[in-house]
């Protein structure tokens, strides 16, 4: 162990590190460094599972439920992405509920980028074919789908910010597509 | 582009969210080792290329990933309804428009396009 002291020790990059881009009408950051994990459990569950993680596994379509950092995301009838930006051990929340059910940690699969600004869904439907209208679309819905040829998960935290959230090896291709179509939706 | 309805959902989205899966309703054996070797082709290879209605298995690939059973037009490409995988084919009598009439074919849309 002697010989590491003073050594170069591997430093964690993260995907997109350094990133900003956008326009006027869209800014574009990384998303702090979170925990996730890809939940899957049946109806039975839920309610231990929920007691769990501190908030109530949305049930409904296109819904996700919030509480101090941490999101449930519905992302099918028996299929939740939950992210902790707190970086909270989530597989152990889980783990403590006691009944039947499938977690996955994604943390590292995942990355994920904030659209801000009056034309986030402007620059989020120059490739995804969604409805973003408030009326569909309101604050708190998530909905997992496609951003040109990239799987998206979709959270709206604020009626003008997007959570998009992606695998790491799409990151690059929904990154610069986002900054092209940011730049589009400001004219 | 093509909407269609997810029953889990409950709304219509892009079809490029969609996936199709092949014919529905289509049982598998119980007695494999038991068919011949005709029955078990027809089982597994032979599917009919309807023109007109067809059931069909659809994937919602990039929304809520499930599978789902859709009634489809092969000539207008027309959904006439979709609903959860398990349920029986739905009644289509008050479901299926009038074919001939209702079918967009290249002459009665395009032919005489300007």
């Amino acid at each position: 162990m002697a010989d590491l002291i003073g050594a170069d020790l591997a430093t964690r990059t993260l995907p997109l590190s350094g990133f900003h881009g956008g326009s006027g009408a869209a800014s574009l950051s990384v998303a702090k460094p979170a925990t996730r994990i890809s939940l899957r459990a049946k109806p039975d569950a839920v309610s231990a599972l929920s007691g769990a993680l501190g908030l109530s596994l949305p049930v409904k379509a296109k819904t996700s439920a919030s509480s101090n950092g941490r999101h449930a995301l519905w992302l099918g009838p028996d299929e939740w992405l939950v992210i902790d930006e707190n970086g909270a051990d989530l597989m152990a929340a889980v783990a403590s509920s006691n009944v039947l059910h499938s977690a996955t940690d994604i943390s590292h699969r995942n990355t994920a980028l904030i659209v801000k600004g009056h034309g986030a869904d402007v620059a989020i439907n120059g490739g995804c074919p969604q409805d973003l209208s408030l009326a569909a679309f309101p604050v708190g819905a998530c909905s997992r789908t496609v951003l040109a040829k990239a799987e998206i998960v979709l959270l709206r935290t604020a009626e003008d910010t997007f959570r998009v959230e992606c695998w790491r090896s799409f990151s690059p291709y929904v990154s610069t597509l986002l900054a092209e179509a940011a730049e589009d939706a400001g004219n | 582009m093509l909407l269609i309805y997810c029953p889990y959902c409950e709304e219509e989205r892009s079809e490029l969210e969609f996936r199709q899966a092949g014919d529905a309703h289509i049982a598998r054996p119980t007695n494999m080792t038991e068919m011949t070797d005709e029955d078990f082709e027809a089982f597994f290879f032979l599917r009919d290329n309807v023109k007109g209605l067809t059931f069909e298995r659809w994937r919602h690939l990039n929304g809520c990933g499930r599978f789902f059973n859709a009634a489809r037009d092969t000539v207008s490409d027309k959904f006439l309804t979709t609903y959860k995988a398990g349920l029986p084919r739905p009644d289509l009598g008050t479901l299926r428009p009038a074919t001939e009439a209702t079918v967009e074919t290249y002459e009665a849309t395009e032919s005489d396009a300007k």
